[in-house]
């Protein structure tokens, strides 16, 4: 059963590992430089080269899409392909029970994508390291690894969402019964979870810590224009690299209000400011912005801000891990009461 | 336990069709067994719950004094063609003997490569490159080299032409004297049976209209013609399993243990074609020549 496992799984094995192993040379190459680069300059994000932006941003596309690749290309079809062609018929009637056959099967694929998956997001996130999150001196900014566009694509969540992506399709493909339907279906459903995940469960798996600050010029981090025109204020947290989940202004009894009308006096009103959504930048006015701030916190104004702080990093990614690994372990359950009692 | 398989009220239903429905019946240990119906009767239904593929929605079978497919134990004792004889395209000649080797505990590996080398296959040739009659000699090699008890074929020559099909006829008959296995296939050509069967299961309709062995029922089946008379005035151990009258004329098909005495009839055997289409047509709701639609003003 594992002759015949490798054998038909050789190419995809040979093509995800040969790709793997590219990209960990690339990196190999450029990460050392990067880790000097960062450690000798203040404002890397200024000397980072095209080459450097060009593989942080293609790490994270890479390890947003790999899953899912390996989810319609190797899990889809693991079955489905079987159940359409027919051979299904030939290789159930071998001394090996479909239950084995297909636990051979999976279990090879699942540690094939697993190791791949691990190897690759180790190294990226490694290359990476140095740089996640920092912030250039004038404009522009790499994104932190804790915003959901990098945590996905850092440390070891990837392999759960591999691993995910492989048992999903498997399912799918062994319900559907047909691979292109199946591929497309299985795309459909892993990302709809891919969104909700980090909308509606990541923040929610550890509890978020919340903060109340007093608004200053220390704490500030941007006064804008909604889309109703009504001025919001936001205010920075102490680590930069933290995931704020909420950031809004309260009043003295903790309920969440509107910026006092009187401190619109305290702008200026630059060209774009009648604009809704428009930001206003601080500047100027330093002074007098000073006292409104003082004015604000006297009148029991306070910031809340609930985030996840950087330092929750690993153990949010621990939890996400678990909870992809669960749910993979309740596909395969799945597919093997699936393949032995709706398939017959 | 002298049946290899052994069916008890088994039915198949898919969603709201029944694709079989209450076949009872036993099939001897060391026979070819032919099951002889039209498309669609279930053949392929019943052959596909004796090797396991499919389990029955209700009743029992046995094969090999087992349940299909519980083990690999069991799954080692049956072996299949099935319909179409699907084989891995990508894959080798060479990697399919190899498959079996790795997946079947008596594998037969010289007897297999024998086999493909009679053939005059090449075993580095891709599967999906064989003509539709060496991939059914493949899958056949792969039948045979599990070594089974009971080897299964689903319409194995359907597909196939003429000479492909004696060819493949001929290498499963030779194969059978051999091993000494106990056969089943399907096939609704009955030519293609009665060269090789010697005992037939009738399925029409999803159910089981005769079975027994092809020398029995060849013994017991006579077509019966003469003036034309009622089926309620033939002696009562005459069972009418086909029936054409025209204004004088009257053409049964009866199945008896007697012999028919009746001087009026003259009385003509039946080969086993013609026996397997009086209970196909038999059991049709409106034949065309019937004339009792004619009769009607």
């Amino acid at each position: 059963m594992i002759w015949l496992t490798w054998r038909q799984f050789r190419t995809q094995f040979v093509a995800v590992f040969g790709l793997v192993a590219a990209g960990c040379v690339w990196l190999a190459l450029t990460g050392p430089a990067l880790a000097r680069l960062a450690a000798h300059n203040k404002n890397v994000f200024d000397v980072l080269t095209g080459n450097d932006r060009l593989l942080f941003n293609g790490g994270i596309a890479v390890l947003a899409v790999a899953p899912a690749v390996i989810g319609i290309f190797w899990g889809a079809p693991l079955v489905a392909r079987e159940l359409e062609t027919g051979t299904y018929r030939l290789v159930w009637n071998q001394s090996v029970t479909r239950g084995r056959w297909l636990a051979v099967k999976l279990g090879f694929s699942v540690l094939a994508v697993a190791i791949a998956v691990a190897i690759l997001t180790t190294a990226i996130t490694w290359w990476a390291h140095p740089i996640d999150g920092v912030k250039g001196g004038q404009r522009g900014s790499l994104v932190s690894h804790m915003t959901p566009v990098a945590f996905a694509m850092r440390g070891v969540v990837p392999v759960g969402y591999a691993v995910f992506a492989l048992l999903l399709g498997t399912l799918v493909g062994l319900v559907v019964r047909r691979s292109v339907p199946a591929m497309a279906l299985t795309l459909a459903i892993y990302v709809f979870v891919q969104v909700a995940v980090p909308l509606w469960v990541r923040p929610h798996v550890i509890p978020p810590t919340t903060s109340s600050m007093v608004i200053s010029d220390r704490t500030l981090d941007g006064i804008n224009f909604d889309a109703s025109k009504r001025l919001t204020i936001t205010t920075h947290t102490a680590g930069p690299g933290d995931w704020v989940l909420s950031n809004r202004t309260v009043d003295a009894h903790g309920h969440a209000a509107a910026i006092p009308t009187w401190f619109r006096g305290c702008l200026p009103t630059p060209p774009g400011a009648a604009e809704p959504g428009g930001t206003i930048g601080v500047s100027p006015a330093r002074g007098s912005l000073d006292d409104c701030f003082a004015r604000l916190a006297d009148e029991g104004y306070r910031q809340q801000v609930v985030y996840q702080p950087e330092s929750h990093f690993w153990r949010l990614q621990w939890a996400e891990l678990g909870l992809y690994l669960a749910a993979s372990g309740l596909l395969a359950w799945l597919s093997f009461r699936w393949i032995r009692l709706r398939l017959s | 336990m002298n049946a290899v398989v052994a069916a008890h009220g088994l039915g198949k239903q898919y969603r709201r069709r029944w694709a079989l429905r209450d076949c009872t019946l036993e099939i001897p240990t060391g026979r070819v067994t032919g099951l002889v119906g039209p498309n669609g009767a279930g053949k392929t239904t019943l052959l596909n719950l004796a090797v396991g593929i499919l389990s029955p929605t209700v009743g029992t079978i046995e094969v090999c004094g087992g349940r299909p497919a519980a083990s690999s134990a069991q799954l080692a004792k049956v072996g299949f063609v099935a319909q179409d004889t699907p084989t891995y395209a990508g894959l080798t000649i060479a990697d399919h003997l190899r498959l079996g080797a790795h997946l079947n505990p008596r594998w037969d590996q010289a007897a297999a490569r024998r086999r493909i080398d009679r053939l005059g296959l090449d075993q580095r040739q891709k599967a999906g490159r064989l003509s539709g009659g060496q991939r059914a000699q493949l899958a056949l090699t792969l039948g045979l080299a599990k070594r089974p008890e009971l080897l299964v074929l689903d319409e194995p020559v359907a597909s196939l032409d003429p000479l492909a099909r004696r060819e493949f006829l001929q290498v499963l008959m030779e194969a059978v004297a051999e091993e000494e296995i106990s056969v089943l296939l399907s096939s609704h050509v009955v030519s293609d049976l009665e060269r090789v069967c010697d005992h037939a299961v009738v399925l029409v309709d999803s159910q089981v209209r005769v079975a027994g062995d092809v020398d029995r029922l060849l013994a017991t089946h006579h077509r019966l013609s003469g003036p034309r008379r009622d089926p309620d005035s033939l002696p009562a151990d005459q069972h009418v399993v086909w029936a054409s009258h025209t204004d004088r004329q009257s053409t049964y098909v009866v199945r008896t243990e007697s012999r028919v005495l009746d001087p009026s009839w003259s009385t003509t055997p039946l080969g086993l074609e013609d026996l397997v289409l009086a209970y196909m047509e038999g059991s049709a709701p409106a034949v065309q020549s019937s004339p009792e639609l004619e009769v009607i003003p």
